[in-house]
């Protein structure tokens, strides 16, 4: 009787404490790890809030959890880097409508002994062919983010299977951060999005071997999760997170966000009415 | 060591500064994990006091599933929890997923069976050593469990502690179920790992430093607090 009395004081107490916010004006926004680590959405959101009122909060995580976030209604609104896999996401009805707001690139980065040789070319699929050729130390993120699916698309382009190839191919099976520290600890070779790069903090020997190759354009959408599948969620504030990112508002205060001076992410937003 | 220097220096700085967001964290750890460790004794306490006086037919199961729970891997329980919570799930409709009640059930799930574990143990002792004392006293065995108990206290303190230790230091579980959603969902743990994952490993090392200094500072109250109540009962 009295632990029941306890227990029932505790769980109480436990309700109180974290009663549920009002849900009204929030929205939550399953967001590509690249976006929240570099510092970009906290500089974006206080914008957005001020302006609508509505409180955005972020569960950072790959495309590929962010899409099945999304999926199984988890999440009012996506931000992804993975166009093939968000057509796919919305030719299966998950998704109610994508819009395209910002873009940067993808880079090769190395060690600065640079093995396979690769430094200063602009040809990311020759860059993998030489890296394969000398078996290279190369890490994969192998966790169905945009960024291990572009990499996918890379090693398809060039032919080769790295899967099959032996040791020198690995999957570290993690985010863009912890293969990064991976690749700094083994001097691999590996593909990371720009915006995680510049705002990683531990290169060690790490450095930008090959850069500008149109294969490597990294476009940023907003997905919003369809409201036929899952009745419960937010649309209409995710709709005004969609319209200000993708208005002049939040096309200028993507562009206005710089580390050490230098842009990270270019505005793309079409102009409403045009498609 | 130079790294490790800096990271402790950077701990001091964080501790001193009094940053708001830090404070904010370092509150929401100790509400979900403390939260979370009372719940796991209301429940594990009596739990383990039944398994350890009652007999009844699979009791030896139940044992072994409540000593198993002790190597209970957090990332699973997250992903329990989080298909439980999952709109998509079975309590969907609660909406509780990405809250910090999320976080509290799965840590409560994981600490439950360390308490109740370690509350067998301590009370099945006792109950050995109290056996002729108890039956002279015609006491059955059920019913001692309130006394047993409060005879145990000491050591079911240490169990709790245990308990909380776990919950304090897991990233696991409520990574999954909590999202690390800043200024509602964060804690140490979440915290040290994003910051690890942005490769700011000194700003990682010094949040565990706060850590370590956070927990340390419960069991020295506990400590405090035991030494205090034996005092009083001279």
């Amino acid at each position: 009787m009295r632990v029941a009395a306890i227990f029932g004081l505790i769980l109480a107490w436990g309700a109180t404490a974290f009663a549920a916010e009002g849900s009204r004006g929030t929205l939550l926004l399953a967001s590509t790890t690249s976006a929240e680590n570099s510092g970009l959405l906290a500089h974006l959101l206080p914008r957005f809030e001020a302006a609508s009122g509505i409180r955005v909060k972020v569960v950072a995580v790959g495309t590929g959890q962010a899409l099945k976030l999304g999926e199984r209604g988890d999440a009012d609104l996506l931000l992804l880097h993975d166009p093939p896999n968000e057509a796919a996401f919305l030719a299966r009805g998950f998704g109610l409508e994508r819009r395209e707001v910002m873009a940067n690139d993808f880079v090769l980065v190395g060690p600065r002994a640079d093995p396979a040789g690769i430094r200063g070319g602009r040809d990311a699929v020759a860059a993998l062919a030489a890296i394969a050729a000398r078996k290279a130390p190369f890490l994969s993120r192998g966790d169905e983010s945009g960024t291990h699916a572009l990499e996918r698309a890379l090693w398809r382009r060039a032919g080769i299977d790295p899967t099959r190839a032996g040791g020198w191919y690995r999957e570290t099976g993690s985010g863009m951060g912890a293969t990064l520290n991976t690749a700094a600890g083994l001097a691999a070779y590996t593909l990371a999005d720009r915006a995680s790069w510049v705002t990683f903090r531990n290169r060690r020997d790490l450095e930008i071997l090959v850069e500008g190759d149109p294969a490597l354009l990294n476009v940023y959408s907003l997905v919003l999760v369809s409201p036929i599948r899952h009745p419960h969620v937010r649309i209409a504030e995710a709709r005004a997170f969609a319209d200000w990112l993708g208005g002049p508002e939040g096309q200028a205060a993507i562009a206005a966000f710089a580390i050490d001076g230098r842009p990270l992410f270019r505005p793309i937003a079409r102009p409403p009415g045009g498609s | 060591m130079g790294e490790i220097g800096e990271a402790a220096a950077t701990a001091l700085r964080l501790l001193r500064s009094a940053d708001p967001e830090l404070f904010a964290i370092v509150a929401l750890s100790l509400e979900v994990s403390l939260t979370a460790t009372g719940l796991a004794a209301a429940i594990g306490l009596p739990l383990g006091a039944l398994l350890a006086v009652a007999r009844f037919p699979g009791r030896g199961a139940l044992v072994l599933l409540v000593d198993a729970g002790l190597g209970l891997p957090p990332v699973v329980v997250g992903l329990l929890v989080y298909l439980l919570l999952s709109r998509a799930g079975p309590l969907g409709e609660l909406g509780l997923l990405f809250t910090p009640t999320a976080m509290v059930i799965a840590q409560t799930i994981l600490v439950t069976p360390i308490v109740a574990a370690l509350a067998r143990r301590a009370v099945a002792d006792l109950l050995e050593d109290y056996h002729e004392h108890l039956t002279s006293l015609g006491l059955r065995p059920l019913a001692a469990v309130p006394v047993l108990l409060f005879d145990a206290r000491y050591r079911l303190a240490t169990a709790c502690l245990a308990g909380f230790g776990r919950a304090a230091a897991e990233v696991g579980a409520i990574l999954i179920v909590g999202g690390n959603i800043r200024d509602h969902t964060r804690t140490m743990t979440t915290a040290i790992a994003l910051e690890t994952s942005k490769g700011a490993l000194e700003q990682a090392l010094a949040l565990g430093f706060v850590l370590i200094l956070v927990v340390l500072a419960v069991n020295l109250a506990a400590a405090g607090l035991s030494t205090m109540a034996r005092r009083i009962e001279g």
